[in-house]
């Protein structure tokens, strides 16, 4: 498989990391970083970091599948929206947060929009607790998100798209 | 040996070696400590928590599987504590485990049954929905039930440590973890059906087996598998004369649970609607069914008409048939048709080795040798593939001892995955390489070498030569294709010897003509073949040639016969056949098909017609096997051992046997794990699979293993 | 920046740099006494440094606890392998959000904490294992990572002292178990982040089998401050056997919700009312959970307590990661529960039996209950179902799921209760009896 340049470059520096008898470390971090730069993840893919970390295919699907950021078969959007619910943001209002988002959005956990540009997740602490209730979009974070700011946010995603 | 550890378990005074598990003590002298995950051979897991015990000192319970003995360690496997923890745990379990078992075929030997019969739970108070995913059928022999799968990660071990093949993963998180398949939504694997026969429940199940019976209604016969020449012993299920399954989870003989998918799957042979049922004697050019008597009259009447007019009579023998039948057979044909053109095909070189080795004492590998040894090698054969059983005790020899194994291959062998040293030659090759290894075999404390037919002849000699320069114990194994290849060869099936390797031109016995040598005759007057198919790639010269034989379905030989005789196979007959390692073990009769007759009956009538019974001797296999330990040299081996379903050794020859072989009489079929001579042509299970018919020396990690 | 209002109760020692300009640099960070420490440890023996941890009764800041000087003598430096210097930075424990500021703000600190270790157990390359989640702090790393090659504090012959070491980052994926030591371990090997068997200890086969010190990010970042000031000064700042000084990560239903550095042993109820600014609204306190959502939670009345390991675990909760989350008489506890249960269903592993399944079945139970269709043993059954789990499972995932739960049935049973009389199908309970056949 042919990688774009930038995400082969990346591939080296992350395999560059580990001593070559143990680039199976490499794994996870190939593989987030391929969903970032691809959209998402393939079956020709799985195949290709099988290979350069020496593993069988079914070990990458028992990785993809394990870890709650890698998202395969389907990909997430390409704003993918992650509000937290948990304790500290429940607490400050994180729940209604996300019902709003998802009447906003018109969008369930982990659903995408049809035109695939913004998707939805309910997720768990994402270390923002002081700052609650928080979001990701993809990697940002916002704090202290009312509803308000939450509708500006998800406002300007379709403006920059 | 290092001092015993004293310990107490339930106020029992016990000793153990240092590294004992607690699990294995605790069993050992009688206590059960339940568990799923753990098993004797895999790698440890601690998942299941059913083995948590109390032990002194230490706060919380700890696991038995995964805890040494210590010197003074008070354990306790019986308090109210424990009850509570593994009646907790067991309902946790059921929570999501469907209520199957009305309909799951690991009803009545489910180990999950048997814990909750044990240990309660069972009324449930789950009151929720059941987490539940349908049943996947992953290849045509291996169906999988996530929702009754307990997560013991039993399979996914076998299939990575014990195989090699690492077909099985588990994928997603939490409740929802399941087992998966290699290849997207199915298997691409040995189809051995380890993973099926080590679940503990009924999570993984066999097409071949499913939803036919309850393990209380078979017979559960131990005898010895028909295929390769490993020898397993394998326990047939069989209902009715019909045999269901085949697997030896009671993990006895020599290859403790392991099967390859011929053993535990490729028996539907046995049943096929092809089994000659009948005689058949040629009429008008074709071949008709007749009755017993006048195909055993008949064909008797031209054994008679041959042997007195001086005709050539040509006999082949067996490599799937009894060491009886075999020494039966040549000592009718030497002695009664007073030929000695009686051969098979020879698929190693096991005569030049044993002359090479005569005289030395254990210098012939035995099956736990290839388990034992600190260093293997093997050369010229794609072990896993042709030969499952040996490349099971080396893979597990380097998993539990770390042995160290070298390979000289012509293309890449599952042994690459843990080998010292892997080099690729040409077949034929493999002897030029050794040099290479020299120096790092001569360090090692000793050495068994394996190889295939590429190294026969002036190569065997070359091969032991080298094997004495390295200045270590060094043990060989010939390897040789089919179930009683060894056999064949050990009851003098060859012109060249009598049973034991006692010289047949010694005996007066001249000019007996090897299989080649028979079927280019032009002047064979007379061919008898029993349970093989010479003429499946040749042609016989003689076309005027009375073709006599016995066969379970009509080979490419069988169409040429003017005389054929239903065979039984080697699951329904006694008898006794000696594998590739030269260990002697004892069929049971497990099934019949109606029609079929043994082939030592079928040989013994043609005596009684000829009337040579008295001479031949009763065609029943104690009694010839009684005259086998007495006059066969090496088979005078203990009877309580075979009888106990043991694997009894038998010696190699003392003297120099003073023959040579000829190395072009030896080739190996080939044979890959979805192939198996004519037994695997009629096997649908084996047809169907999508690995089959399959190929030797396949690099795994270049499989395209795609779901695409 | 990720930074709040300091508040006059801090004793900054970890955060000093916080808010100055520049402070992931190298210069900045050498011009504010960034690297001494180190420069003192590379004269010192591997015991000396030790023993200066010892002293300072420094504790793992991940939540365990464990002391840290300890746990560094355990790893044999004279073990052929090479060693390894890992840094838990996978912070996910709900409620905790200190690793991200002092890797926002003061990465290098960080990195010396880890030279200091290297120092000490003879290894020369360390590994941050970074949540998925904190992409933009692997970046700062990364930058200041750079920065420190760049200006000779990594590398080979470090500043003429002959020691080289090298740090990589690598990032996470989204898992909460691979901030269990063992699971990190094996998630860094691109495997599932399943934990192991231990014994052995990473100390003795953690990375790759090698030796490992396997720390928390503050636990590190401690590190350089105890040498500069001395294990007893740092000591001193906390409470006997509970050495200097905490970041607390306050939230819920205060004022002035933030991360704050304070002396271990700080009056919790001093901190929601002086620290945080009080209850919001004017409110009155109901509950905190003191460190994180595995420390079982303390009734208002149970909250006048020093916040360090000792006091926290003889009040039968724990410090844990020091996650204070305030919760006023607004909150259902209930809701609370299930949050929780939910959080470490979605969690678990999956290896092992009653992680497995009790998380989700204590999950299904307090969804029902939640929903109104709670039953009348319930709350007695998610008590026995919660302590079946306790101490039986393969990690410590089980027990703090079940802690909390454990906590949350005692000691707010009353609200339990009350959904369940709400619920119409209060009377009906799984039978103990079987059903008699032909009825």
């Amino acid at each position: 498989m042919t990688l774009p340049p930038e995400l082969e470059a990346k591939f080296s520096e992350i395999l560059g990391k580990y001593p070559p008898q143990h680039k199976r470390s490499a794994l996870v971090p190939l593989l987030l970083y391929s969903q970032d730069y691809l959209g998402k993840i393939t079956q020709e893919l799985v195949h290709e970091v099988a290979k350069r970390t020496g593993v069988f295919p079914v070990q990458v699907e028992e990785v993809i599948t394990y870890y709650s950021m890698l998202h395969s078969p389907k990909p997430m959007g390409k704003y993918h929206v992650q509000v937290c619910t948990n304790v500290s943001c429940q607490l400050t209002g994180g729940m209604e947060l996300y019902d709003h988002a998802c009447k906003k959005l018109g969008l369930g956990h982990k659903e995408v929009s049809s035109d695939g540009v913004i998707s939805l997740e309910e997720v768990e602490c994402i270390g923002a607790c002081s700052w609650a209730p928080a979001i990701q979009i993809n990697y940002d974070f916002h704090h202290n998100v009312t509803p308000e700011k939450l509708d500006e946010l998800l406002d300007n995603l379709r403006k920059v798209q | 040996m290092a001092d015993l550890l004293k310990l107490t378990i339930d106020g029992i005074p016990v000793e153990a070696a240092p590294g004992t598990l607690l699990i294995d003590l605790t069993r050992r002298i009688g206590k059960e400590v339940p568990a799923f995950c753990y098993y004797d051979g895999l790698s440890q897991v601690a998942a299941c928590r059913m083995c948590l015990v109390e032990i002194d000192g230490m706060p919380k319970l700890m696991t038995a599987c995964t805890q040494p003995v210590s010197e003074g360690m008070v354990v306790r496997t019986e308090t109210p504590t424990l009850t509570k923890a593994r009646k907790g745990t067991l309902e946790f379990l059921l929570t999501n485990h469907p209520l199957d078992c009305p309909v799951c075929d690991k009803g009545g030997e489910c180990e999950l049954q048997d814990m909750v019969f044990r240990y309660g739970a069972s009324e449930s108070r789950y009151v929720e929905i059941k987490h539940h995913h349908d049943e996947q059928q992953w290849s045509p022999i291996v169906y999988f039930d996530p929702a009754r799968c307990i997560l013991c990660y039993r399979c996914v071990r076998v299939c990575s440590e014990g195989m090699g093949v690492h077909a099985l993963g588990v994928v997603q998180r939490g409740a929802y973890a399941e087992i998966a398949p290699n290849v997207g939504d199915h298997l691409n694997c040995d189809e051995c059906g380890m993973c099926i026969d080590i679940c503990p429940v009924g999570a993984l199940t066999s097409d071949t087996y499913r939803y036919q019976t309850r393990p209380w209604e078979m017979d559960h016969v131990a005898t010895i598998c028909t295929h390769c020449s490993g020898g397993c012993k394998t326990t047939l299920g069989v209902r009715n004369d019909e045999i269901l399954r085949a697997n030896n989870r009671d993990r006895s003989g020599i290859n403790g649970e392991f099967l390859c998918v011929k053993a535990r799957f490729a028996f539907d042979f046995n049943e096929s609607t092809e089994r000659l049922t009948t005689p058949l004697i040629r009429k008008n050019g074709k071949l008709e069914p007749a009755s017993w008597s006048e195909a055993l009259k008949f064909a008797a009447s031209k054994l008679k008409q041959t042997r007195d007019s001086g005709g050539e009579i040509g006999v082949v023998g067996s490599t799937r048939n009894t060491n009886e039948e075999n020494y039966y057979l040549q000592k009718f044909a030497r002695q009664v048709l007073g030929t000695n053109s009686v051969d098979h095909q020879q698929s190693g070189d096991v005569i030049t080795l044993l002359d090479a080795l005569a005289g030395r004492k254990d210098a012939l590998a035995t099956a736990d040798d290839l388990y034992q040894s600190k260093a293997v090698l093997v050369i010229g054969t794609d072990l896993a593939q042709q030969h499952p059983l040996i490349h099971w005790q080396i893979r597990a020899n380097w998993r539990h001892h770390a042995a160290r194994t070298y390979t000289i291959s012509q293309g890449p062998v599952r042994e690459d995955q843990h080998s010292v040293a892997a080099l690729q030659t040409d077949p034929g090759q493999e002897l030029q390489a050794l040099p290479q290894l020299r120096d790092q075999l001569a360090a090692e404390p000793e050495l068994v070498i394996v190889f295939g037919d590429t190294v026969k002849g002036a190569g065997i000699r070359e091969l032991v030569a080298f094997g004495d320069s390295l200045g270590i114990p060094v043990k060989y194994v010939s390897l040789v294709d089919y179930v009683n290849s060894r056999g064949a060869l050990d009851m003098g099936v060859t012109p060249f010897f009598q049973p034991g390797y006692q010289s047949a031109a010694n005996a007066g016995l001249k000019g007996g003509k090897t299989l080649p040598q028979i079927l280019d005759s032009g002047s064979l007057n007379l061919l008898w073949v029993v349970n093989a198919d010479p003429l499946e790639q040749r042609t016989l010269a003689s076309e005027e040639a009375f073709v006599i034989v016995q066969d379970l379905f009509l080979t490419e030989t069988a169409k040429r016969a003017d005389v054929v005789f239903p065979s039984a196979s080697l699951y329904e007959k006694q008898g006794t056949v000696t594998n590739v390692f030269g260990q002697v073990q004892r069929l049971q009769r497990a099934a019949q098909t109606m029609g079929a007759k043994p082939d030592l009956e079928i040989i013994g009538l043609l005596a009684k017609e000829l009337g040579a019974a008295p001479q031949m001797g009763p065609w029943m296999a104690d009694k010839v096997f009684a005259e086998i330990r007495e006059t066969v040299a090496g088979y005078n081996i203990p009877l309580p051992v075979i009888a106990t379903g043991g694997a009894a050794q038998t010696q190699a020859p003392a003297e120099a046997l003073g023959v040579a072989n000829d190395p072009s009489l030896v080739r190996s079929a080939q044979n890959t794990l979805f192939t198996s001579g004519t037994l695997g042509k009629y096997s649908r299970k084996l047809d169907s699979l999508l690995e089959s018919p399959g190929a030797l020396y396949q690099d795994m990690g270049a499989l395209e293993l795609t779901s695409q | 920046m990720l930074y709040n209002e300091p508040s006059p109760h801090e004793v900054k020692v970890l955060t000093q740099r916080f808010g100055l300009p520049n402070s992931t640099t190298v210069d900045t960070y050498v011009a504010n006494e960034g690297f001494q420490a180190f420069m003192k440890a590379a004269s010192m023996t591997p015991e000396a440094i030790v023993d200066e941890i010892k002293k300072s009764n420094l504790r793992g800041r991940g939540g365990a606890g464990f002391p840290t000087g300890m746990k560094w003598s355990f790893v044999p430096r004279n073990n052929p392998k090479p060693k390894y210097v890992v840094v838990n930075a996978d912070e996910s424990e709900p409620g905790t959000c200190k690793d991200r500021p002092l890797m926002e703000n003061d990465p290098l600190q960080l990195i010396e904490g880890m030279m200091i270790a290297g120092l000490v157990v003879d290894s020369h390359c360390g590994y941050i294992y970074i949540r998925g989640e904190y992409r933009y702090l692997i970046d700062i790393m990364d930058r200041a990572i750079e920065d420190a090659y760049a200006k000779g504090w990594l590398g080979k012959n470090i500043q003429g002292t002959g020691f080289d070491f090298d740090v990589y980052t690598h990032t996470g994926a989204g898992a909460y178990e691979c901030g269990e030591e063992s699971a990190l371990l094996e998630s860094l090997e691109g495997k599932r982040g399943v934990p192991r068997i231990r014994p052995p200890f990473p100390a003795v086969a953690g990375l790759w089998r090698c030796p490992t010190v396997l720390n928390n990010v503050e636990t590190y970042c401690a590190v350089p401050s105890i040498l500069r000031m001395g294990g007893e000064a740092w000591a001193n700042l906390g409470t006997p056997r509970n050495g200097g000084t905490k970041l607390f990560c306050i939230s819920g239903h205060v004022n002035k919700p933030g991360v704050y550095e304070l002396p271990m042993g700080f009056n919790l109820i001093r901190m929601i009312e002086d620290v945080a600014g009080g209850m919001r609204g004017g409110r009155k306190l109901k509950a905190v959970i003191p460190g994180g959502s595995s420390c079982p939670i303390l009734r208002a009345d149970e909250c006048d307590i020093p916040m360090d390991f000792d006091s926290l675990k003889n009040a039968r909760s724990m410090l844990g990661s020091g996650g204070v989350m305030v919760m006023d008489e607004t909150t259902d506890m209930v809701q609370i529960a299930l949050r929780i249960m939910r959080f470490y269903q979605h969690e678990s592993c999956g290896w092992c039996i009653p992680c497995r399944e009790g998380t989700l079945w204590l999950k299904k139970i307090l969804t029902r209950v939640s929903d109104g269709m709670g039953q009348n043993n319930d709350p007695a059954l998610i008590h026995e179902l919660a302590n079946n789990m306790l101490g039986r499972t393969f990690c410590p995932l089980g027990d703090a799921a079940a802690m909390p739960t454990i906590a949350l049935v005692e000691k707010f049973r009353d609200e339990f209760e009350a959904y369940v009389r709400r619920s119409p199908m209060a009377d009906l309970t799984a039978t103990e009896t079987p059903v008699p056949v032909g009825a």
